[in-house]
């Protein structure tokens, strides 16, 4: 319950974030808190500072630019669920966050902390990774672009660099997209997520909580782009994933909700 | 050790803190209000539940650092000049508690849920509601009082 | 006009709205030292040795470990629990489960506390871990070597009859398990302590039970019983979690004696999980015959019980459990044998229903499946098989004497609230239709034991100077209302309004006795006993009424419409509470309003069915529950708000073990299920609104005609929730889905069925 020792340093600039967190090697970002405040009072991670970045100005937002929603990485769940823009441009992305926590959480949890915490079963991190979506980010050398597909790369690590901050999320207008969350409980993490739309005429799958990270589901794309029916798709689900086995479900039966979810993800698309 | 200031149900609060306290242990702690529970350590249960800048958070959740310059309503904010508010109006009239303990939560749950959609469904209450638990009352009287505050224009 | 029997809102609700209640992490204590426990993370282990050197070296840290305090609790003394295998408050050479106590951190703070926790040492030597009860139970590796086998307690008997099922043209049969769950009260336990100026030890606890509390810590601690105050203030929920005192509450007393210094301590809720005992926890195999035409006559139990690391009151429930086996049948032949062992897990105690939910369980899967087998709609097997209306008192054979029942009459409630024969048309149509969602419908008939050791309560009646009464009451709410309905009952009985009544409990200076809440008593007892409290006080104020208006006190009068007495037939002169008590003050005679009365009665048995409808997702599993109605009668209802409430109370319990609930260990006895994130307590979005339908049938057992109504939601509930689940597979040719029934459970089950 009681986090171990830290210091605590407030950044006033996405500049002052980066040099504190260059001073030392176990400082960790602190947004909304909500993936990382839990994890301290479990101890389970013991940062030596944490670098408030919760107050930054000009890092909520949703934009619409050329195709492209840009939104900026401290906007909050609450605030996605009624953005406008989301609504009208990537309403796939809305609905995720919509199902992320509870209402309490999504009044503090932003969505550039939900995708940095690189969760196994990020709701938003499979929408994000099925709409080809893609990240900036800030450090010492300046801004760079790392296209979702290369940001999770492995359970709860991502390739920022030590000191770099997520400062933007990128996504394409997509129309039609589907996330299904298959829980216990609703307030459980996703047994299984599966997230299907239509990008640039391609229809593409993510899931979540079927391996170490949030993985799209290739084998599932390569059928459908063969011609294959949803159902006949949807049976390769499983294919190149480790789906884990933990007090929600076995591995088999994630296996077998993934193969279920995606026919149904992909017959509602 | 950071400086914070915050106010905290109408009243201005400054104070130097070590950076792991939690906002739940300096309100009930450090202030004395106690009507704000914990009930977990995984931030699950809700039973901490408070309002900052009007909105409902788990502050169990946060530290206390990350709440400076907010406006912070607890449980003993709420009822005005010894009324009490039409929320816990509506939890006593529609016997929404038994031992108490989730209720200045579920309280604080309710006035942000309302104040966000004035006019739920009984669907939308569960599913607003869905971060706070109750062991008691089967949550059957809660989602009725939440109705009757709705109707009663909280 | 009585007020019993009216939906009255608490009296007590104001300080909980306000944030104003006074459970025991709110109290202010000057100068407490906070205490935190090192326990272990290993389930079965010796140890070889503490180190609490970098813990100390903490500033004002101090560590005791078992080497410095040698006091140990043992098991109820009841004749069928094995005694030998008793707790050492901190182990000193073995743990047995995780979270048994190791050391204890005194600290200025509860930061300093955790940070000096987690530095305590101990190297363990690892022993043989058994976590499954069947394991336990073949007596491979022994846990208690000089008690030479894991065998805690037993219940009934260990021969059986070759002939039972003779006559049986059918003889259906399962293998069940009721599985591991926690209580989970909201509040955690808190605990506080200090020694007064005059040297008596004032405990302050989060109990279900303050005066059993004393008791037993008196005599753990080899305390005078003047010694020793213990207050339970508010307690945020029990759930029989709190029903005992355990290592952490003699810990904390024996703390403040032996440091002179008052000391706190609160779990966390990941402790609470592990630390706070278990419910359920039984496998039961079954075998149910009768004949074709529908007829039970035969039923054998057999309970293998999950008593946890430690004997204690968890390893009895089988006896209940034996007890209520014949749920509401009338069937002639019942052979129990139960049996309870001990495993590397937490100890197990008696969670919501204890033993009687297990039975429920039991017999309602068997009934079921014996309907199934004869191709009998499950209604009509259960009302040609229930004991008859007019056959009270009943003595089923399994030696229970039931008071009184119509379990016809609550079939028919349910069935018609419910609109079964609707339900079974769109069951029918959506089976011809072929899709994947299945309707099922399931039925639960139960009855179940209250006051279940017929215990004796204590209540006691004053009038106050300015003509109110205060209620002192051994029975101890936390959350059941007692200050409002036993103001109420005391109030019809006194003429008073509930205003100028205060009800006073838990706290061992103001009230000298009591059994505290659990076994869904309080009402029952403590209620009459206030009421015979009243009573008493009536008649004394009869005889001071008499002196002042000149009259024999066997011709005065209480008028309760009024609150006033006065000579028979002459309505004046007369007396209010609020004249008479100012007469009585000025002349000294105030005491003389004051009387108290101790009630006793045996067990009483509510009963009730309930049904339970749930749409089935045959290819995910997903089970979600549509609607749920309960008829619970429990004789009288004295306030039908609060009765309601605990109805909906325990509906939910029992339809989360059906649905979510379960504590998991591995096999090497780690739990897995530790925290509200791992355990699947469900919110408010997973659940439907209930349909509790009211039904009384007084009981003769005492003259409210109430029996208990606390945890007949619960025993209802289950049975008939996965009664709905197998239902809803039955065209897929499945028999049995373990609880949960979530959707991998259901998946299993529809995969073992295909193969």
């Amino acid at each position: 319950m009681i986090p171990a020792a830290f210091e605590y340093a407030r950044a006033g600039s996405v500049e002052e974030a980066i040099e504190l967190l260059g001073r030392d090697e176990d400082a960790k970002v602190l947004a909304g808190g909500h993936s990382l405040i839990p994890a301290l009072k479990l101890r389970i991670a013991r940062p030596s500072v944490l670098v408030d970045i919760g107050r930054l100005e000009g890092l909520s937002y949703v934009r619409e630019d050329g195709d492209v929603v840009a939104i900026g990485a401290l906007t909050r769940h609450a605030a996605l669920v009624r953005d406008p823009v989301l609504a009208a441009r990537c309403p796939l992305i809305a609905h995720a966050a919509e199902l992320v926590g509870d209402p309490q959480v999504r009044h503090l949890g932003t969505i550039g902390g939900s995708l940095a915490h690189a969760d196994p079963a990020s709701d938003l991190g499979a929408v994000a990774l099925v709409l080809d979506g893609e990240l900036v980010a800030r450090g010492p050398n300046g801004e760079r672009t790392i296209p979702m597909t290369e940001f999770f790369t492995g359970p709860f690590t991502n390739a920022l660099g030590p000191q770099e901050l997520l400062t933007e999320i990128r996504v394409p207008t997509v129309e039609r997209g589907v996330y299904l969350k298959y829980q216990r409980s609703v307030r459980d993490w996703a047994t299984v997520g599966v997230a299907a739309a239509v990008v640039d005429g391609r229809v593409q799958v993510g899931l979540a909580s079927m391996g170490a990270t949030p993985l799209r589901a290739s084998a599932v794309e390569e059928a459908l782009a063969g011609g294959a029916s949803p159902a006949d798709a949807a049976a390769r689900a499983g294919d190149g994933t480790e789906p884990p086995a933990d007090v929600n479900a076995s591995s088999e039966y994630r296996a077998h909700l993934a193969r279920v979810l995606v026919r149904r993800a992909l017959e509602q698309l | 050790m950071t400086n914070v200031a915050l106010t905290v149900n109408g009243v201005r609060h400054e104070a130097d803190v070590e950076p792991r306290l939690l906002l739940v242990y300096y309100l009930r702690e450090t202030l004395g209000l106690k009507g704000t529970n914990v009930g977990c350590d995984t931030s699950s249960c809700g039973a901490c539940t408070i309002l900052v800048d009007g909105q409902s958070v788990k502050s169990c959740t946060l530290l206390t650092a990350q709440a400076d310059g907010s406006d912070v309503t607890t449980i003993e904010g709420l009822a005005a000049d010894g009324e009490l508010h039409p929320v816990q109006q509506a939890f006593h009239e529609q016997h929404a508690l038994q031992c108490g303990y989730c209720t200045p939560g579920f309280v604080m749950a309710t006035v942000s849920l309302l104040q966000e959609n004035p006019s739920p469904s009984e669907e939308e209450i569960r599913h607003g509601l869905e971060g706070n638990l109750c062991r008691c009352t089967g949550y059957h009287n809660i989602v009725r009082a939440v109705e009757a505050a709705a109707r009663a224009g909280a | 006009m009585s007020i019993l029997g009216n939906r009255v809102l608490r009296k007590e609700d104001p300080r909980f709205l306000r944030g104003e209640a006074t459970y025991v992490e709110n109290l202010t204590l000057e100068g407490a030292l906070t205490i935190t426990f090192v326990r272990s993370l290993l389930a079965h282990a010796r140890v070889v040795g503490v180190d609490t050197s970098a813990a100390e070296a903490l500033p004002d840290v101090q560590v005791f470990t078992g080497a410095d305090i040698d006091v140990t609790t043992g098991p109820p003394p009841i004749p069928v629990l094995e005694q030998r295998m008793r707790r050492p408050v901190v182990a000193k050479d073995v743990v047995r489960f995780v979270g048994d106590i190791v050391a204890v951190v005194v600290s200025p703070d509860r930061a300093t506390g955790v940070d000096a926790a987690e530095l305590v040492s101990v190297e363990y030597d690892p022993l043989p871990v058994v976590v499954d009860m069947t394991d336990a139970a073949k007596d491979e590796v022994i846990l208690y070597p000089e008690v030479g086998t894991n065998v805690a307690g037993r219940a009934g008997r260990m021969d059986h009859d070759q002939n039972l099922f003779e006559g049986c043209d059918v003889v259906v049969s399962d293998t069940i398990e009721s599985q591991r769950m926690a209580g989970c009260p909201l509040e955690v336990r808190s605990a506080a302590a200090q020694v007064d100026a005059d040297g008596r030890v004032t405990a302050w606890l989060s109990t279900q039970v303050p005066h059993r509390d004393h008791f037993g810590l008196t005599a753990t601690l080899g305390m005078e019983p003047g010694q020793l105050r213990v207050i339970a203030p508010d307690v945020g929920g029990g759930f029989g979690a709190k029903s005992a005192f355990g290592a952490e509450e003699t810990l904390i007393v024996w703390l403040a004696r032996h440091l002179g210094k008052p000391v706190r301590w609160t779990e966390t809720r990941s402790e609470s999980m592990i630390a706070l005992p278990h419910g359920r926890g039984q496998r039961l195999e079954l075998k149910l015959g009768g004949t074709r035409d529908g007829k039970l006559l035969a039923y054998r139990i057999d309970i293998l019980a999950d008593a946890g690391a430690y004997t204690g009151v968890g390893a009895f429930l089988p006896n209940l459990t034996g007890l209520l086996s014949s749920g509401v049948y009338a069937i002639p032949r019942i052979e129990v044998e139960g049996c309870s062992v001990v495993t590397n897990t937490t100890p197990m105690t008696t969670i919501r229903g204890a033993g009687r939910p297990e039975a429920a369980q039991a017999i309602e899967r068997m009934v079921d499946l014996f309907a199934a087998e004869i191709g009998m709609d499950p209604a009509e097997l259960r009302r040609k098989n229930f004991i008859a209306k007019d056959a009270f008192p009943y003595q089923t054979a399994s030696h229970a004497t039931y008071d009184s029942g119509d379990y016809e009459g609550a079939l028919d409630l349910a069935l018609r609230s419910v609109g079964y024969e609707v339900l079974r048309a769109e069951q029918r149509r959506r089976r011809d239709a072929g899709g994947t969602l299945e309707l099922g419908i399931g039925i639960s008939s139960y009855t179940e034991i209250t006051n279940p050791l017929g215990e004796e309560e204590y209540g006691e009646v004053e009038i106050t100077p300015d003509g109110g009464a205060i209620v002192h009451t051994g029975s101890f709410s936390h959350g059941q209302g007692h200050e409002t309905t036993f103001a109420m009952i005391v109030g019809e009985r006194l003429g008073l309004p509930l205003e100028k009544i205060t009800v006073v409990k838990g706290d061992t200076d103001d009230v000298p006795k009591g059994t505290g809440t659990f076994g869904s008593k309080s009402t029952q007892i403590g209620g009459m006993a206030a009421r015979g409290a009243a009573d008493a006080v009536v008649e004394r104020a009869k005889g001071l009424v008499g002196d002042y208006l000149e009259a024999s006190a066997a011709d005065i009068v209480l008028d309760t419409g009024q609150g006033r007495f006065h000579v028979v037939g002459t309505p004046q002169p007369a007396l209010s509470w609020t004249e008479l008590a100012e007469r009585a003050t000025a002349d000294g005679r105030l005491e003389e309003l004051k009387a108290q009365h101790d009630f006793q009665a045996p067990p009483t048995f509510p009963f009730g069915v309930h049904i339970a409808v749930v749409e089935v997702d045959v290819e995910t599993g997903k089970v979600e529950l549509e609607r749920l109605v309960a008829v619970d009668d429990a004789g009288t209802l004295i306030n039908p708000l609060i009765a309601e409430g605990q109805v909906h109370g325990g509906v939910f319990t029992g339809v989360a073990q059906a649905l979510y609930e379960e504590f998991v260990y591995d096999e090497e006895g780690n739990p897995l299920t530790s925290t509200l994130v791992g355990y699947a307590f469900p919110s408010s979005a997973d659940l439907p609104g209930w349909e509790a339908v009211e039904m009384e049938t007084p009981t003769p057992a005492n003259e409210l005609g109430v029996k208990g109504i606390g945890e007949s939601g619960t025993i209802g509930s289950t049975p008939a929730v996965w009664n709905a689940v197998l239902d809803a597979l039955a065209p897929y040719g499945v028999r049995h889905v373990d609880m949960p029934c979530n959707g991998e459970n259901v998946w299993r089950a529809l995969q073992e069925a295909s193969a």
